[in-house]
C-alpha cells in the first residue's frame, strides 16, 4: 500500500477524528496556514499552558534559557521515574527488618534498568533544585516580578521551598548512613523552631528520634503530600503567567 | 519661531481698553503680531473660523475636482477568477493610490500631488466613545510551531544530558543506616550546606530558623519593596547588586560547607583530606 493511502486510511475514520480535534497537526487536511496554526494551539490540551501567540522576543533562547520549562520537565521526569521506583520499594525499617535498604540493594542488582532509573531520579532531583534556583535568578535579573507579576513571584518562592522540601524528604528513603545523618542535621535544626520546637521535631520524626516511623512519614510526604501541594502551586503559577500578560519584557 | 514673539502693542492696548484680562490681551496681541509677520513674509493664513473653513473646503473641491468624496477606483476589466486581482494588478493599484502611478493616477484620490498641503477632518469622536486598550501591540508569533519546537528541542537536550550522566555516574548508596555509628563527616544535602555552614557561626535558632526565615520573607517581599518600575538593568543597580550579593553569599557558604569542611566539621583544605562531600 502506498504511503499516502495508508495515511488516508489511518486518518480518515471516525475514531481518529474523534481523538484529534480540528486544527490538530495529526488530523487529515492540516495545512501550514495562520488559521491552522492558531487552531493547533487552541484545540489542544496545551492551550491550558500556552496562548495561541507569544511575544517573539520570548522565543530567543538567551531570554529565558527555558529554565522554567525545564524545571517543570524535571518535575514530570521525577514523577515518572519515582512511580517506577515505588514498584520496588517498601518504606519499612527497624531492627532485623531493614526492608527499605534491602530494596535499594535489589534495585541496583536485579531490577531491569533499576540502577539507571534511580540515577535519573537522583541526578534529576539535584538538577531540578538547581534549575529552579537559576529560573528565580533569571526572573529577578529581568525584573520580571514587577507589577502585575508580584504575586506570581511569591508563588514561585513557595515553589522553590517546596522543591527543597521534596528533595530533602526523598533524601532519607534509601535508609543508608548518608541519608540518616544528613536528615539528622536537618531535623535538629527544626527542633530549634521558636516556641513549638519540640512539637515540630516530633511531627517531622514521628517520634523523638529518627526511626521506622520517620521513614514511613517522609515516604508519604515525598510521594504524595508534597507533590500534591506542588502541583496545586504549579497550576496557579502557570495560570498566573498567562493572566499577567504572558512572558515579561522585552527589557 | 525660536526667537521671542513680540506682542502687538496696538492690539494689546485696545483689548485692555475693552476691559479684557491682561492674560487674554497678551495672548491675542502675540497672535496678532505673528499674523502680521506672516502676511509681511507673504505666507497665507489658515481659516480663522468654522465658516471660513467650510468655504475654503468648497473652493478647494471646486478647484481640485471632488476631493473628500470617496470614489470607487475602476476595477481592471481583465480581472478574472471571481473578481480577485492578480499580484501585478494589486501592485499597480497600490502604486496608483500612493501617487506613483504616473498618468494612470485617478484625479479623484483626494490627495493633491502639487500645490498646498491641506488637512481634512474626517470625524469627531467623543473621548467616551474610544475604547482604551491597555496592552501595547507587540510582535507576536504562533506558539505552534515556533515556541513548541524550541521547547521540544530543549526538553530533548536536557533529557539526553541527564540520561548520559545517569548512565555513567551511579547514585551513591552508603552502608545501612545505624544510629549508633556516628560518621566522622556529617553533612546535609548541598542545597542546605549554606544553613549548616551558618550553624558553625551562630546559635542554631539564629542560623537554622531566624536567618532562613528572614531570607525567605525578604525574597517573597522583593516585588513589594522594589517599587522601581523599570526593568532595565542600568536603572536598577541597587536591586541587581543586592540580589547578586545574596546569591554570592549563599554560594560561598555552600562551597565552604561542601568542600572545605572535613571530619568534625573542622576547616580542612580539600587537597589535604580529599572531598568530604557526597551528592
Amino acid at each position: 500500500m502506498a504511503k499516502n493511502d495508508l495515511k488516508t486510511t489511518v486518518q480518515d475514520n471516525v475514531i481518529w477524528k474523534s481523538i484529534f480535534r480540528p486544527g490538530s497537526i495529526y488530523r487529515k487536511g492540516y495545512r501550514d496556514t495562520s488559521r491552522d496554526r492558531a487552531l493547533a494551539s487552541m484545540n489542544n490540551v496545551l492551550y491550558h499552558l500556552h496562548p495561541v501567540k507569544v511575544k517573539r522576543h520570548g522565543l530567543k533562547l538567551t531570554y529565558t534559557y527555558c529554565l522554567g520549562g525545564l524545571s517543570f520537565f524535571m518535575f514530570i521526569l521525577l514523577t515518572i521515574t519515582g512511580i517506577f521506583l515505588m514498584f520496588f520499594y517498601t518504606p519499612a525499617a527497624g531492627a532485623g527488618t531493614e526492608i527499605a535498604y534491602l530494596n535499594m540493594r535489589e534495585l541496583s542488582a536485579s531490577v531491569t534498568f533499576g540502577q539507571l532509573v534511580r540515577n535519573l531520579h537522583r541526578w534529576g532531583a539535584h538538577a531540578m533544585v538547581f534549575l529552579v534556583f537559576l529560573h528565580m535568578a533569571r526572573v529577578f535579573y529581568h525584573g520580571a516580578y514587577k507589577p502585575p507579576r508580584e504575586f506570581n513571584w511569591v508563588v514561585g518562592v513557595i515553589l522553590l521551598l517546596l522543591t527543597l522540601f521534596l528533595s530533602f524528604t526523598g533524601y532519607l528513603l534509601p535508609w543508608d548512613q548518608l541519608a540518616l545523618w544528613a536528615v539528622q542535621v536537618g531535623t535538629n535544626i527544626a527542633g530549634f523552631s521558636p516556641v513549638f520546637g519540640d512539637q515540630v521535631q516530633f511531627v517531622l520524626l514521628g517520634g523523638v528520634e529518627i526511626g521506622p516511623n520517620t521513614l514511613l512519614r517522609w515516604y508519604v510526604l515525598h510521594v504524595l503530600f508534597v507533590p500534591f501541594i506542588t502541583v496545586v502551586f504549579l497550576a496557579v503559577h502557570f495560570w498566573r503567567i498567562r493572566k499577567d500578560g504572558g512572558i515579561s519584557g522585552p527589557l | 519661531m525660536s526667537d521671542e514673539v513680540q506682542i502687538d502693542q496696538e492690539v494689546y492696548d485696545r483689548l485692555i481698553g475693552e476691559g479684557k484680562s491682561e492674560r487674554i490681551a497678551r495672548a491675542k496681541a502675540k497672535a496678532a503680531s505673528v499674523r502680521k509677520a506672516k502676511i509681511a513674509e507673504g505666507q497665507s493664513l489658515g481659516p480663522r473660523s468654522a465658516d471660513e473653513a467650510s468655504k475654503a473646503l468648497e473652493e478647494f473641491r471646486a478647484n481640485a475636482g471632488g476631493g473628500g468624496v470617496a470614489t470607487k477606483t475602476e476595477a481592471p476589466a481583465d480581472a478574472g477568477g471571481g473578481g480577485r486581482l492578480t499580484p501585478e494588478q494589486r501592485a499597480a493599484r497600490v502604486a496608483a493610490s500612493l501617487g506613483n502611478g504616473g498618468d494612470k493616477q485617478p484625479a479623484s484620490m483626494g490627495v493633491p500631488t502639487s500645490g498646498e498641503h491641506t488637512h481634512r477632518l474626517l470625524a469627531l469622536v467623543p473621548p467616551a466613545g474610544i475604547q482604551q486598550v491597555q496592552s501595547k501591540q507587540m510582535d507576536k508569533v504562533y506558539t505552534w510551531p515556533h515556541l513548541l519546537l524550541v521547547e521540544f528541542v530543549a526538553l530533548l537536550a536536557a533529557g539526553s544530558l541527564l540520561l548520559i550522566v545517569s548512565f555513567f555516574l551511579d547514585a551513591p548508596l552508603g552502608s545501612l543506616a545505624n544510629p549508633n555509628d556516628v560518621p566522622a563527616i556529617n553533612k546535609a544535602p548541598w542545597y542546605f550546606m549554606g544553613l549548616q555552614e551558618l550553624l558553625a557561626y551562630f546559635h542554631p535558632m539564629v542560623a537554622g530558623i531566624t536567618l532562613p526565615g528572614v531570607f525567605a520573607v525578604m525574597l517573597m517581599a522583593a516585588p513589594y519593596v522594589d517599587k522601581n518600575p523599570s526593568a532595565k538593568p542600568e536603572n536598577r543597580k541597587v536591586a541587581v547588586l543586592g540580589f547578586t550579593f545574596f546569591c554570592v553569599f549563599w554560594g560561598v557558604l555552600v562551597i565552604i560547607g561542601s568542600f572545605i569542611r572535613g571530619a568534625g566539621y573542622e576547616w580542612v583544605w580539600p587537597w589535604i583530606t580529599g572531598l568530604g562531600f557526597t551528592l
